[in-house]
Order: C-alpha cells, then structure tokens, then sequence
C-alpha cells in the first residue's frame, strides 16, 4: 500500500480522545453549521465541511473509531501506511472522491467502491450521483460569457480495477448569469450502475466582488463621487459600466444619496437589468487661505440650516 | 481539446415538469409538495401541469440539503434558506 497523511479526526473535531458519543455528535453540530457549503461565509467552507464529515463518520461509529484509535496517536499529515494486519471490511455506501485518501485506505475507499447509487436507495442498479463544483466568475466575465475549463476526478474501471482519472471538460457559461444560479451538465456526474444513467454535474456560480460595482440581482449599483458645483449646477460626467464609459447629465440640484438609473445597463437577461448610479457628494478641503475665504463666502452668502427638520427636537 | 459541452443554464427561462425537477434533484414527488405548500418554491400553471423554474431547482435542492444535513424539518430548512438568501443579498452590498 501506498503511503498516505495521516489524519487525526480527533484534532479536526476539537474533541479529547476519550469524547463521548454525545459530545462527538455535538463538535459536528457546531462544525457543520460552521462549514456546511450552503451556509459558511469561510474561504475553505468545502473542503473543511468534508473533513469534518470524514472525521464524524469514522468517530461516530463505534467499530471504526476503535479500529481507527488502534493506530494511536501520530501528528498530523505524518507519512502513514496501515499496518500489515489491517483488515477491517466495513459495509456502508462509498462515493469516490467523498473522503481523503487517508480514509480510504483505511476504510475501504476504491477497493470497497460498490459502484454508487443514491443515498439510501441500496439497488444494484442505480443512477449514478450528482456532483456540484463552484466556479468563481468576476462581473466582467458574467457580463460578457466565458469558457472555463474544468478537472474532474474520475474512476474507471481498467483490467477489472477502479482507477482514478482526471477528465477535462470544457464548459461554456452564456453572458447574463447572476449570483448564485446554477449551470447544470447533464450526465457529467458520477457513472450509473447496472446500465442506469450517470448523475449530473451542477456547477454553481459564484459571482466575485467588483471594485466599485455592486451586484443585486442584474441590476448594478455604483457609488459616483461628485463634486458639489456638479451636483448644484448639473453637469454631465463620464460614468463606468460594464459595457464601457457613457455620459451621464446630472440633474441640478442633486443632493448626495440622489440615485439614477440607467436603463438596461445592468447584466443582460430577458429582461435586462438596470445600473443604478447613487450620487455621492464629495467636499473639497478647506487648506490654504484661498479655500478658506471661499468657505467663509459660501457661509455668508449661502446660509442654510441642513438640521432645520431636527429643530424642536432634543 | 474538444468543443464546449452541452450545459443548461438554470435561470428563470427555462421550465421543468415535477417529473423532470423530481429527476434533476433526486427526490420524490410527495417531497416536492410539501416543499411548494412550504412556500419555497412558487410553480406555474395549475396543479397537475405544475412547471418550474431553474431557479426553484437550485432553491429545492439546496433546501433538502439543509433538511438532512442539520437535521431540521422543512419549516425549519426553509427559514434557514430565506435568512441565509437575505444574508447573501445583504454582503453582496445589496438594498
């Protein structure tokens, strides 16, 4: 066998090594509402959600944890190979690429792989799982479409053996997509078994934050910093959008948080989203005597009271 | 390398029958029911010619995540579902 990183489910659940089935059952609780993928806001949300999975399916199941605790302790990612006398034979469905390689030699894994089939449903002939991946795409990408290709793990049976393979797969994501929506490819997922179906692959999109534009849908908001003679005096400025620069006429008079909208200049789609420009008014300094004068004039020649709706109150 | 493959975008343009959501998600008519009468998902036309969107496909499968892997009900999955959405809409700077 060939050597793999040892893992100490312990360390990853947070729990002693003499934790109680109550309390194992508890750190998984705790980690899964921490990392579940459909809920965690942290960066490795995925990969930490499957280890943690790892860790309480073999914790949580008195025959493993005691074969697993026969290994005794070692630090973790130290080269690792099963002892000659290990030959424990679990049953229980194996998914390939579900666990680390660690477990799988362990546990079973390609040797024990019985060919899949959906959760809970225990036939012989069976369609085979669904897969989901996220991918990334910036604003930009998601405004204009884009290809991205992607590596997938397989297994393939070679010589009556299963062997890991990776396939490349081209995929093309059509302009106009938003956060969060999913591109389903059909029959890409795992393999079916007894001449069934192969699973799909869902690949969810995830849309990355832009520098300055914000995402709502398909509408785009921007934040436009403004100086106050434009907004008193209504100009026209050069404003970003995805599709390049237009011209935009502010209204005279504007005040800051004033938002305009410019129609169907959003993410494309049926139909079209909008951007959305919110007006923020920017004051100049008041450094060196000059601007200072023009302040003091200002103060006396434009006196306002912008509190006036607060007056009476406390 | 070969051609771009053949994807579907699942988006609010495309239509599935409760046969076809209950295939591309896995689960069984009944669940599909209970989680319309939940209110996650809003199908077009009447019952009995029920169509739904690609949206109400990632919306059920990601509900029936929550439900088994933390163990809630469906009530208790839907809500999750909506707060975690308002969450998202929130960070992405939303209003």
């Amino acid at each position: 066998m060939t050597a793999v990183e040892f893992k100490d489910y312990y360390e990853i659940m947070g729990v002693a090594r003499d934790a109680s089935a109550d309390e194992i059952k508890r750190a998984y609780r705790r980690l899964a509402r921490k990392f579940h993928p459909d809920v965690s806001k942290e960066k490795d949300a995925e990969a930490r959600f499957k280890e943690v999975g790892e860790a309480y399916e073999v914790l949580r199941d008195p025959e493993k944890r005691a074969a697993y605790d026969q290994l005794g302790r070692r630090p973790s990612g130290e080269e690792f190979r099963p002892p000659p006398n290990w030959n424990f034979e679990f049953e229980g469905e194996e998914r390939p690429g579900e666990h680390s390689d660690f477990f799988d030699q362990l546990f079973g894994g390609l040797g024990g792989l019985r060919g899949g089939g959906r959760a809970g449903r225990g036939a012989f002939r069976s369609r085979g799982f669904d897969t989901h991946a996220q991918v990334d795409i910036t604003l930009d990408e998601a405004f204009h479409g884009t290809t991205r290709t992607l590596s997938l793990q397989r297994v393939e049976r070679k010589d009556g053996k299963l062997e890991p393979r990776v396939q490349q797969l081209q995929v093309k994501i059509p302009a106009g997509v938003v956060d969060g929506q999913q591109i389903r490819v059909p029959a890409q997922g795992e393999p079916g078994t007894g001449g069934e179906a192969a699973g799909d692959l869902f690949l969810q999109l995830k849309l990355l934050p832009h520098p300055f534009f914000r995402v709502e849908g398909r509408d785009v908001w921007l934040d436009l910093p403004v100086t106050p003679w434009e907004a008193a005096l209504g100009e026209t400025v050069r404003v970003p959008t995805l599709a390049g620069k237009v011209d935009l006429k502010i209204p005279r008079g504007s005040q800051t948080d004033r938002q305009l909208r410019l129609k169907e200049r959003g993410l494309p789609g049926k139909p079209p989203g909008d951007q959305f420009v919110v007006l923020k008014i920017v004051v100049p300094t008041a450094d060196g005597a000059e601007r200072e004068a023009l302040y003091k004039q200002m103060a006396d020649k434009m006196a306002m009271n912008p509190r006036a709706a607060m007056e009476g109150g406390r | 390398m070969k051609d771009p493959i053949d994807v579907h975008l699942l988006d609010e343009t495309v239509e599935f029958s409760l046969a076809d959501l209950c295939r591309i998600c896995g689960v069984h008519e009944r669940l599909v029911v209970d989680i319309v009468e939940e209110g996650v998902v809003e199908p077009r036309g009447e019952v009995g010619a029920w169509r739904f969107t690609g949206v109400a496909v990632t919306r059920v499968q990601r509900v029936i995540r929550l439900q088994e892997e933390f163990e809630v009900n469906l009530a208790g999955a839907a809500l999750a579902l909506e707060l975690l959405e308002e969450i998202e809409r929130l960070r992405r700077g939303g209003r």
